[in-house]
């Protein structure tokens, strides 16, 4: 069961805000997810390796060579705010 | 007042040397206008995908098998999730539950002998980017962000808590940028960021297993502010204790003006990663045929160099320590052996003279003015009697402002020294008719003043008389 304190931690650690009801909302359908997925743990893993990843492949490496940057025009188009060069933000703390 | 022991672990974060970011193709140099490094990879732009650059987990190897780790045979990325401008994708890519390299250690030397500090992982994972405030962080209106640095590669190397005092973990951050500059993957520079430490301390009572809560220090950018900062923070903690009060488990930043840390924040709410595999990046599985040539490639490390200083070279093991400490000195110092055998000789100048001028005009060993075979070619001079020892250290000081050949600056300012025996003569003669009183309290059994007899010789002679010479034709001559 997940209570609504966290749902809330969740919340904040997310950024959202919730409505009273929408935290009701969210503690029951991620209880209900939970109760799903809590299946597994009835069945015998004891002879399987935990699985990080589901496609089979590995060592997928690039060669340490220097490609294009992005102008600097095109970095900041999507930029709520700037300031010369930088992105601006909000005070964060 | 009860008696307490301090338990301290380093978490030691340093930049690779690469070409590339860890993920992307940009560049890592340094010096770009803000956001001009930058791709949509480590601007974390949607749709784009992360590849791995292969010579980070080379570098990484390289470190872990320098610092006596297992090397993982299988090895992912995971998501450290926080909300922080720094980072574009509101997480970072790190390694959580399965590093590259686990289980190693390095030795470090106490007045209590040779001790092990161990190492508990390295890690691989991408850098932050870099905000500026308008003053301090908390009163700023806004922060500018310059993901420069974003996606630049570290690796983390955390220590178990082994050390128990300040100057220990001292000489264990010292040990550790030593192996990785021989290991040549970084530039390990604390000032400008490439080599970054934050310690875990907490202390306990005498004869106690248990650990005490710890605190996280950070901003501490040398060698000093992080003895410095231990050392306060350690006295902090047994005042809270011995008042009563409790350690709160938090980070705490140094602050170098005042010599204090203050606290940041609270761990517990702040700190929780949710870490996660990254789905976009497969797992690696390490072939044991690469380690083992990344292992062959491994250069001289620091212990076996110095073993070989005092083994070889007959050096103390203080000097082979303090030659050894860095690559670059060690390098210059097998240099001028190549043209002057004399290992001890050496040595002396090299931990005295050269040392004083560098630190003296902030110079690093790669930045001296005189190169390895001019100091040898110095020394020799000084060996055949050419110069003697006071006038070699006017020549050093002479071959450092102007790095010229000593042979040159002896020649120029006609330095050499006087071996004739006439010419000493002469001017022992006039020293001898100048001081007859001096002379005289000589011949009754006062040796000190065969020493001011020598001095003024010298000083007829501008310093170039031959000082053997010189007491050995007064000694005579005053019979």
């Amino acid at each position: 069961m997940i209570t609504i304190a966290e749902v809330e931690h969740v919340a904040l650690l997310a950024r959202l805000e919730l409505s009273d009801e929408e935290k009701k909302t969210y503690s029951d359908q991620l209880s209900a997810i939970l109760e799903y997925a809590g299946m597994l743990d009835d069945l015998d893993t004891g002879n399987v390796s935990p699985t990080a990843h589901v496609l089979p492949l590995k060592n997928v490496f690039r060669e340490d060579s220097e490609g294009a940057h992005l102008p600097l025009e095109k970095t900041l188009q999507n930029a709520p705010d700037r300031d010369g060069n930088f992105f601006k933000v909000p005070r964060i703390v | 007042m009860a008696q307490y022991e301090t338990v301290i672990g380093l978490e030691v974060h340093v930049e690779l040397k690469t070409n590339t970011k860890i993920f992307c193709h940009s560049s890592t140099r340094f010096g770009g206008d803000p956001n001009t490094h930058v791709c949509p990879v480590c601007l974390g732009l949607p749709g784009v995908l992360p590849v791995l650059n292969k010579k980070v987990v080379e570098y990484a190897t390289r470190v872990g098998l320098a610092l006596k780790c297992s090397i993982a045979q299988y090895s992912k990325f995971d998501r450290k999730n926080y909300y922080y401008p720094d980072l574009p994708k509101n997480y970072q890519i790190s390694q959580y539950d399965l590093p590259l390299a686990e289980r190693g250690y390095l030795d470090i030397d106490t007045e209590e002998g040779i001790k092990r500090i161990g190492i508990t992982r390295v890690h691989m994972e991408e850098d932050a980017g870099k905000l500026v405030h308008q003053g301090t962080i908390s009163t700023t209106p806004y922060s500018l962000v310059d993901y420069n640095r974003t996606g630049v590669p570290l690796i983390e190397i955390v220590s178990e808590p082994d050390m128990r005092t300040p100057e220990e973990a001292r000489a264990y951050l010292e040990k550790l940028k030593a192996i990785i500059q021989y290991t040549g993957i970084s530039d390990c520079k604390m000032e400008e960021g490439s080599l970054r430490c934050d310690a875990n301390v907490s202390i306990r009572p005498v004869g106690s297993d248990e650990l005490g809560t710890k605190t996280e220090i950070k901003n501490m950018n040398s060698f000093r502010s992080l003895q410095r900062a231990l050392r306060y923070e350690v006295e902090r903690q047994v005042e809270a204790l011995e008042e009563g009060g409790g350690i709160i488990q938090e980070t705490r930043t140094w602050d170098e003006a005042k010599g204090i840390t203050l606290s940041m924040r609270s761990k517990e709410e702040a700190h929780d990663y949710r870490y996660f595999p990254d789905p976009d990046l497969v797992p690696m599985v390490i072939d044991p045929d690469w380690v083992e040539e990344i292992r062959a490639s491994l250069p001289e490390l620091p212990d076996r160099r110095k073993e070989r200083y005092v083994a070889d070279y007959g050096l103390p093991a203080y000097d082979a320590s303090v030659i050894t400490a860095t690559k670059e000195l060690a390098d210059y110092f097998e240099e001028c052996l190549a043209g002057y055998p004399n290992a001890k000789a050496a040595s002396n100048w090299v931990m005295g003279d050269l040392s004083r001028l560098l630190n003296a005009g902030n110079l690093d060993i790669s930045q001296c003015p005189i190169k390895p075979d001019q100091l040898a070619g110095l020394l020799k001079l000084m060996d055949n009697g050419t110069i003697s020892g006071k006038i070699a250290k006017t020549v050093f000081e002479e071959m450092f402002e102007t790095g010229k050949d000593p042979d040159l600056i002896v020649r120029e300012k006609g330095l050499v020294q006087i071996s004739d025996e006439g010419a000493i003569s002469t001017a022992v003669d006039d020293v001898l008719a100048a001081n007859p009183k001096v002379a005289e309290d000589f011949r009754t059994g006062k040796e000190k003043a065969l020493g001011f007899l020598v001095g003024q010789v010298m000083k007829v002679t501008r310093g170039k008389a031959n000082p053997e010479m010189v007491n050995k034709m007064l000694k005579e001559k005053i019979k």
